[in-house]
């Protein structure tokens, strides 16, 4: 026994164990999110099961568990859907009461921005109430049409969300120019003739872009008629079909096109149905985003504030307790970095901006509210400790000699830090903002308070001059997550989304370290690897 | 400005006959110095002579470094040190106000104990002094670092890398690195702080061979902890002891023939 303790041996397998637990940790998280949410998107089989009491259902296997408290006994969920016709998206099914299973042929699976799916089987494609087609012969007069009902939809989303937005934007400009001279004690003259003028103009335009509206809305007349289970009937308005399928003719190939259209679409739209359908590309935005105004931020203030502690400060009880807190300050609650945004950034600075740039917008908040900015502000600050850290440390791994020589060269202190020190601690900085990117990216509690918002109508970044819009607030991967997870009114429909929405923001995590790595080994390895 | 002083080398503890006349580079005039309440150096007074090799011996603690750092004041990083006394370099008193440290540090270049080369190319290494003295030309600075790095005995062995890391080299390049970036900028004076020390023998010889051709083009100081060294390299000797220089002279002469019994109990290796 004592000997082989003396060996060493139960060390090593305490240290591999230790390392093994972590491993099957982060192993079988990572599994569960990706197990998860890769098998979203794929479309699953439509089956029709009679139930022993002769009521049938028609719907995707969506789950299959054990019942609790009969061992032995399982039940499926089958999303039915049809949320406007029966209620509910989800039903379960004992598997005992299940006379007959079947999988019909023409069964059609409708996404739809509204109402979730509508599953059932064609019946007749009509337009201005008026049946142009039916039987086996609508699905082939249905797909030009939709096609033409698809683009027409985008037509109206760029008409209402771009072009009137714009005019919305300009008119508010008009209307807080007007209101900047009232307060300035004008009321007549050829400024306010000038603003009356444009605003003429700019309800002109809107004029025409309503207009053009309507024309677009007109076209949407075609329909599809679609029998859902127990025979009742749904007219479907072409204008709200996001995508038509069979789930049970799709062959192998057929099926990856749907997958890769679904994930493109989940990256690369926007939300719909209160963020269960559809993608999360303003969260993906907003994100990165944030991020990159923090990493702007927090490495700058972070640097300079290593450097004054290592370089400058005289090292002694202060400059300990200083860096201590430095340290500590990692571990107060994200949360009450937040309530520090909120008081100081928002209140206190945003409202000061307020009062002082966009005094003629109040009382409705310009800065003086949650936006991007704060939020980003806020993680930096939270990050910050981070940063000094990383960048403390590197420095103390500067041999004393690289100083010392630059000084007996007749370098002055503020040469010596610039030309020598800060190169040489580049590596460590950006360890440092690595470091401080994942934190960021993955905090959710300081942004509910500080600008994070379940649906933001327009992005941080766009075409209206001044193309960034700081004071805008936004989505949020992390958020999305909660808000899909947990404030969802069709919890089973959410659910696939916070997995898929999970793995999403771990690549995105992983894709912004991947690339502050790449840089920092390329540093590295311009300073060569010998030992210094 | 310098004017050509001559004096007797080796003030203290050398007798007339074997005085040499010499013009003198860095004069050291009653020089103490304290660390805080630590007295380092007991009143050190001597001359160093242009071109030629001068060491400082004794054993570890005796002051040595801190003397060899007086000349460039590195000493004044080192918080609580308080200096009185006179050193001239030049002519030029280097504690007076109108000194400017950093120029004084040009003129009076130092290579360490440690070869510390920066943490970039060789090129870039060599390059660093004359950039700060505001040398921008690209082919002007290719020309000082191709006569330093021949002037440091470097330069075959390095020209078709100049842009590789300096981490890359051996150590005994490394310290030749640093002795090139050192007379790069052409400094009068070159400090040498047991330059030899980290190295191994053959290494050793290449350093000890270049400080006899460098002598020509400038004055050269080295603490070494390596008697052989010392007899090797040096025309003049300083043996110090507990801060005091105890006896400076000619190197033969010092080490045939000591005034001192102190240091011949060093030489002879009773003590060390």
């Amino acid at each position: 026994m004592k000997a082989l303790w003396r060996s060493g041996e139960p060390f090593v397998w305490l240290t591999g164990g230790a390392l093994g637990i972590a491993l099957i940790m982060v192993v079988g998280l990572v599994g569960l999110v990706l197990v998860n949410a890769l098998g979203f998107f794929w479309p699953s089989e439509v089956v029709r099961v009679t139930l022993s009491d002769g009521s049938a259902l028609t719907g995707q296997v969506a789950e299959r568990e054990s019942v609790p408290g009969r061992p032995g006994q399982y039940r499926v969920k089958l999303q039915v859907g049809n949320r406007d016709l029966v209620g509910a998206d989800f039903v379960w099914a004992d598997e005992s009461r299940i006379t007959t299973r079947e999988r019909p042929r023409d069964v059609v699976a409708v996404e739809r921005t509204e109402w979730g799916v509508l599953i059932g089987t064609i019946r007749e494609l009509r337009e201005d109430g008026r049946v142009v087609a039916s039987g086996p012969a609508v699905w082939e007069a249905a797909r030009p049409r939709l096609a033409e009902a698809a683009h027409v939809r985008a037509e109206i989303r760029r008409v209402e969300t771009g072009e009137i937005g714009t005019i919305n934007r300009l008119q508010e400009r008009i209307r807080l120019a007007m209101r900047r001279l009232e307060l300035r004690g004008t009321t007549g003259g050829a400024e306010i003739d000038a603003l009356r003028a444009q605003a003429t103009a700019l309800q002109a335009r809107y004029a025409q872009q309503e207009a053009r509206l309507t024309e677009l809305r007109r076209r949407q007349t075609a329909s599809l008629v679609v029998v859902a289970e127990g025979g009742k009937e749904k007219e479907q308005p072409l204008s709200q079909i996001v995508r038509v399928s069979f789930p049970n003719r799709m062959g192998l190939l057929a099926k990856s096109g749907y997958y890769a259209a679904r994930v493109w679409e989940f990256v690369a739209a926007s939300p719909r149905e209160s963020n269960t359908e559809g993608g999360v590309f303003p969260a993906i935005f907003g994100t990165v985003m944030m991020v990159m105004i923090m990493s702007v931020m927090v490495t700058p203030l972070g640097v300079l504030a290593a450097f004054y502690l290592r370089e400058y400060a005289r090292q002694g009880a202060f400059v300990s307790v200083v860096r201590i807190a430095v340290n500590n300050l990692a571990g107060v609650p994200s949360i009450v970095f937040g309530v520090f945004g909120v008081g100081f950034f928002i209140y206190f600075v945003g409202g000061t901006i307020d009062r002082v740039f966009f005094a003629e917008a109040l009382p409705t908040p310009t800065f003086g509210t949650g936006g991007i900015l704060w939020a980003s502000l806020t993680l930096a600050l939270l990050t910050i400790p981070v940063v000094i850290v990383a960048t403390e440390e590197g420095l103390a791994a500067i041999p004393g000699g690289a100083r010392e020589a630059a000084l007996a060269l007749g370098a002055t202190k503020l040469e010596t830090t610039l030309r020598v020190v800060l190169p040489a601690v580049m590596p460590s900085i950006l360890t440092g903002l690595i470091l401080a990117m994942a934190r960021a990216a993955g905090e959710v509690a300081p942004l509910m308070i500080t600008g994070v918002v379940k649906l933001a109508p327009s992005l941080p970044l766009d075409g209206v001059w001044p193309f960034v819009h700081l004071e805008r607030k936004f989505m949020h991967l992390g958020f999305h997550i909660f808000d899909v997870g947990f404030q969802s009114p069709n919890v089973d429909a959410a659910r696939p989304m916070v997995f898929t929405t999970t793995l999403l923001l771990l690549g995105l995590v992983v894709l912004m370290n991947a690339f502050a790595i790449v840089l920092r080994n390329r540093l590295r390895r311009r300073y060569a690897s010998a030992a210094v | 400005m310098t004017p050509d002083v001559s004096v007797v080398a080796g003030l203290r503890s050398m007798d007339a006959d074997t005085a040499i006349l010499e013009s003198a580079m860095v004069e050291i005039e009653h020089l103490s110095l304290w660390y805080g309440t630590k007295q380092a150096l007991r009143d050190i007074s001597m001359s160093v002579p242009k071109h030629r090799v001068t060491a400082y011996i004794g054993p570890s603690g005796c002051g040595k470094s801190t003397l060899l750092r007086c000349l460039n004041r590195m000493n004044d990083l080192v918080d609580g040190v308080r200096v009185e006394g006179r050193i001239r370099i030049g002519g030029t008193d280097v504690h007076d106000a109108s000194v400017d440290v950093t120029e004084l540090r040009k003129r009076v270049g130092m290579v360490f104990q440690k070869s510390n080369p920066f943490p970039k190319s060789i090129f870039e290494n060599v390059a660093f002094g004359p950039r700060i003295l505001g040398v921008r030309n690209r082919e002007d600075l290719a020309g000082i670092v191709e006569r330093s790095l021949r002037a440091a005995a470097l330069w075959d062995e390095v020209q078709d890398r100049l842009a590789d890391s300096a981490l890359g080299l051996s150590g005994g390049q490394q310290q030749r690195l640093c002795i090139a970036r050192a007379v790069a900028v052409e400094p009068d004076v070159l400090l040498m702080d047991e330059p030899c020390s980290a190295l191994d023998p053959i290494a050793t010889a290449k350093i000890e061979e270049l400080m006899l051709e460098l002598k020509a083009s400038y004055t050269i100081v080295i603490v070494t902890h390596n008697m052989q060294q010392a007899a090797r390299v040096s025309d003049y000797t300083g043996f110090l002891l507990l801060g005091e220089l105890v006896e400076f002279g000619v190197t033969r002469e010092l080490f045939t023939n000591p005034k001192n019994r102190k240091t011949e109990d060093y030489i002879t290796g009773r003590f060390g």
